[in-house]
């Protein structure tokens, strides 16, 4: 049977569409209105808000803790302060990336880890003598993420000191009588925050945060209007941009960080901080064996117009996520690549898509043709590449 | 008043409405140095967004955006500038018997909706929408090119004449017959061959009138009809969304395209006189006597101004000057907006108040819309007038304060000519009966209101310019369309004065905040200019 989140009593009277989904085993609105994009909207213009409390929270404490994860993530650790947030990625040893997550350090010797898939297994077998406690606390905290311009108005009304917390930060905080954690987080690609709650007290805070956001546009959003925000984000989804190595069936299946363009988490692969995969992804710079890099595809808006108009046809500009494969040609019709997120974006008024294209191709401005099916027919449409994000806006990190 | 940066320019654009901003933002992404000149303190022309009570922003005059040419938001790069059409996810049409019409995103339960009204019109409203949607796709080349002079023996022209005729060959009969249909007749008579619920009518034949001295019995109202449903927002035809900030925030933009590609805006600088010298342009003079030289002026204002006030009609043609004499503008539009406490409230449906986070329609049957058009036939305004509200603060928080709203009312009909009256004897009792006719659908309505400004048809003319105050910058009727916008033989954005070019929603393809006439002119101006035929 599906579980509910602690925002569930709440979730459900918001949900007007009887639409549901299953995601990580707990049941979740894909949409609350009848029109998504008024949700994706609220996240763009106004303030949305999301239950993300299926994702998988895991709490690490110890004395160990910063060595243990030092030596387990591909990010330095290090590096993120008490206070600080890092979006970070672990890695096997051939250099393929298991999963990524967001990880929160909440003191010198406390994290809060999040992933899209059970990881337990994978750090316990990993701690061997090292003094740290891996908990999983998924079910204990709720976690709602309340993202969007305004967002810092709702929120500040509630913990005056958001008004100042930084990009990646994390502070302990009260939304009423409630003890919370508050990051400077989320994956809108947008201005926003995580609210970490005890699960006993998950529907105050949802209340509190509904009625300061009143005025304010605010609204809950779903699976769909997130998927829309994520991809112009540039965020990557484990099962739609990348699998995990550990469950991969073959090495087309597995992904570098290089290859997903996360080589900026690896400055300091040239220090003498042993981590997993370290010694693969050195190999892969030193020797550039990457086969791919992540870019993001922008649609020719003439070129797909006029392909669906000569058809006979009016250019479908949709903006509900498709999590398939497109596959990318040159000039030549040779393959060089596919996208595996598309959509049309509102915000942009473009198709755009998450792609990898091969290296050689990832230029910023290189044209590669995407394929699509129009009257049942492969045709090609051209597309620019263009780095990631595609939608950035300044107040995000401001 | 600003002060332009250079004596000279390549090109000089008197209006810095949508379509002038427009124009000019393409001439100077063509290279141009170019200068926008705007008589009052802000550009948008008729598309502004104004903030007349502390913390209310109001669209005194248009209210939302359709028919902007989608090659426009990509060619000036506007989503760079802020370009932000948001969804406006309903569309309420209030009966006067309680009943109503709530029409959203989700396709099946809009059927079931309208089944709700008449079973009989459940498909048939998939087929209006399909039928609707295929004379729009076979009409849109026409909104995105410039049109062929149908009078010009140029081989260009008679090839143009030849390729357009090709285009309607190739419809299909039933494409083409529903086009013509739409083009010359009356919206009652189309949708009557669909539909018997008067409540569906009524809120489907509103789009059918508005901007236009017709009732949707009048032969014409169909040409209207199609006109607001050839628009587009993200790929849906007869969508319309409302820009972040209001029309106004979306003219904005605009301007901040046009001077990214290095286009000047000068404001509160009113041009008198477009300078001519052996009939060519030569530059402008503004009110205090400044002269500025360009070699192309391009006029965004209404035909009536492009050809008999900035110019000496003396230089032009006696049957040009004649056809803008006789053309029609004959406004017969007015706008009520409201600061309101809160939002009004629909007795059938409660406390609900999502029903108005798109347009709600008063226009609850063919009859009331034909009744309220009779008024105005005897040069009066309608005493139930027609009523398009849009409360724009439920989908833009930065409109109103919080808990706050505004809503915006597009008013017909209100004749521009009154008979035995005049508009500022009539403003605060036409916002009465406006007032009165909300309080009718939505009891205690007037108790909300915490601001009202009543913008007549006289004040669109005042304030924008637009003559009569007529929306469309003239009148959305066959003989002044197409081959005759503004007048038969000058239809292709110049004018008989070398150098000097026409941009405004006068011209092809028409009013509505589409660019479309900005974009095609600009495109007109560049042509010569390579082709040398000004002489530039």
């Amino acid at each position: 049977m599906f579980r509910t989140t602690p925002f569930h009593p709440r979730v459900q009277s918001a949900n007007e569409t009887g639409l549901w989904s299953h995601w990580a085993g707990y049941l979740v609105a894909e949409k609350y209105q009848m029109a998504e994009k008024f949700e994706y909207f609220a996240i763009r213009n106004a303030v949305g808000v999301f239950d993300s409390t299926p994702l998988y929270k895991y709490r690490i404490t110890g004395t160990d803790a910063e060595k243990f994860l030092s030596g387990v993530l591909a990010r330095n650790i290090q590096k993120c302060l008490p206070g600080q947030a890092h979006y970070t990625i672990w890695c096997d040893d051939s250099g393929y990336v298991i999963e990524d997550g967001v990880v929160l350090r909440l003191a010198g010797d406390q994290f809060l880890l999040t992933s899209a898939r059970p990881n337990l297994s994978y750090f316990q077998n990993l701690i061997g003598y090292s003094r740290v406690e891996i908990e999983e606390v998924t079910e204990q905290l709720g976690t709602l993420a309340v993202q969007g311009p305004r967002s810092r108005q709702v929120i500040a009304a509630l913990a005056p000191e958001m008004e100042t917390i930084r990009y990646f930060h994390v502070v302990d905080s009260k939304i009423g009588d409630a003890a919370v954690t508050i990051s400077r987080t989320g994956f809108t690609g947008d201005l926003g925050y995580e609210v970490w709650v005890d699960s006993a007290d998950a529907l105050s805070v949802w209340d509190r945060i509904m009625d300061a956001g009143e005025g304010h546009g605010i609204l809950p959003f779903g699976q769909i209007a997130l998927l829309m925000a994520r991809i112009e984000a540039g965020l990557l989804l484990l099962d739609a941009d990348f699998e995990s190595s550990r469950f991969a069936w073959n090495d087309e299946h597995r992904s570098t960080p290089i290859e997903l363009g996360l080589g900026w988490m690896l400055r300091d692969l040239d220090d003498d901080r042993p981590f997993i995969g370290r010694k693969a992804i050195r190999n892969e710079l030193a020797e550039q064996t990457s086969r791919w890099k992540l870019v993001g595809l922008v649609v020719d808006w003439l070129d797909y117009d006029q392909m669906y108009n000569n058809a006979g046809l009016v250019p479908p500009k949709d903006h509900v996520p498709v999590a398939e494969e497109f596959m990318l040609y040159d000039a030549d019709y040779q393959r060089v690549g596919y996208a595996t997120s598309f959509m049309y974006s509102p915000v942009l008024q473009r198709h755009i898509a998450i792609a990898r294209v091969k290296p050689e191709l990832a230029k910023p401005g290189n044209r590669v043709d995407l394929e699509v099916t129009v009257n049942h027919r492969y045709e090609r449409v051209g597309a620019e590449v263009v780095r990631l994000p595609l939608y950035n806006p300044q107040r995000k990190t401001a | 008043m600003s002060q332009p940066s250079q004596r000279k320019y390549d090109a000089i654009v008197v209006g810095g409405g949508h379509n002038g901003l427009v124009n000019g933002a393409y001439l100077a992404k063509a290279g141009l140095s170019t200068l926008i000149v705007e008589r009052r303190h802000l550009v948008g022309g008729a598309a502004i967004t104004e903030e007349l009570k502390p913390g209310f922003w109001f669209t005194t005059f248009s209210y939302a955006l359709s028919l902007l040419r989608p090659d426009i938001i990509h060619e000036l790069e506007l989503t760079k500038h802020g370009f932000m059409p948001l969804l406006m996810p309903s569309s309420f049409a209030p009966g006067e018997d309680g009943d109503y019409l709530l029409l959203g995103q989700d396709h099946d339960l809009n059927v079931k909706e309208v089944s709700r009204l008449s079973k009989k019109d459940a498909d048939a409203y998939d087929q209006y929408e399909h039928d609707i949607s295929r004379v729009c796709q076979a009409m849109k080349p026409l909104l995105d090119n410039v049109p062929p002079n149908l009078f010009s023996k140029d081989p260009e022209e008679l090839v143009a004449m030849a390729a357009l005729a090709q285009q309607m060959r190739d419809l299909e009969p039933r494409v083409l017959h529903n086009a013509v249909r739409l083009l010359t007749g009356s919206a009652a008579d189309f949708l009557d061959d669909y539909f018997e619920s008067e409540l569906l009518k009524g809120y489907l034949a509103s789009s059918s009138i508005i901007g236009t001295k017709v009732g949707p019995r009048s032969q014409g109202s169909g040409l209207v009809l199609l006109y607001h449903n050839i628009g587009e927002h993200d790929g849906v035809f007869g969508s319309w969304a409302f820009h972040k900030g209001g029309n106004g925030g979306f003219t904005q933009v605009l301007a901040r395209a046009a001077q990214a590609f290095g286009a000047e805006i000068i404001l509160e600088s009113p041009v008198t006189t477009v300078m001519t010298v052996n009939g060519k342009a030569t530059g402008v003079a503004l009110e205090d006597g400044t002269e500025i030289a360009a070699d192309v002026v391009v006029s965004a204002l209404d035909p009536r101004r492009t050809f008999l006030q900035l110019v000496d009609p003396r230089e032009l043609p006696s049957d040009l000057v004649e056809n803008i004499e006789r053309f029609r503008f004959q406004g017969t539009s007015a706008k009520v907006n409201f600061a309101l406490d809160g939002l009004p409230r629909f007795p059938t449906l409660g406390d609900r108040g999502d029903q108005y986070r798109g347009f709600t329609n008063i226009g609850p049957s063919m009859d009331y819309l034909e009744r309220a058009y009779d008024e105005a036939k005897y040069g009066w305004y309608s005493s139930r007038p027609y009523i398009d509200c849009a409360i724009q603060s439920t989908i833009d928080p930065d409109m109103a304060p919080p808990g706050k709203h505004v809503m915006s009312c597009f008013i017909q009909y209100a004749s521009y000519h009154l008979r035995e009256s005049d508009w500022d004897s009539e403003r605060q009792n036409l916002g009465d009966t406006v007032q009165r006719t909300l309080d009718g659908f939505f009891p205690g309505f007037s108790d909300l209101v915490l601001h009202r400004e009543v913008v007549t048809p006289l004040d669109i003319e005042r304030v924008v310019g637009l003559t009569e105050g007529n929306i469309f910058a003239g009148e959305f009727l066959a003989p002044q369309m197409f081959f005759f916008r503004p007048a038969p033989g000058w239809n292709q954005y110049r004018t008989p004065i070398d150098g000097y070019y026409q941009c405004g929603s006068g011209t092809h393809p028409g009013g509505c905040v589409m660019g479309a006439p900005g974009k095609l002119a600009s495109q007109q101006i560049l042509k010569d200019r390579a082709n040398g035929a000004s002489a530039i």
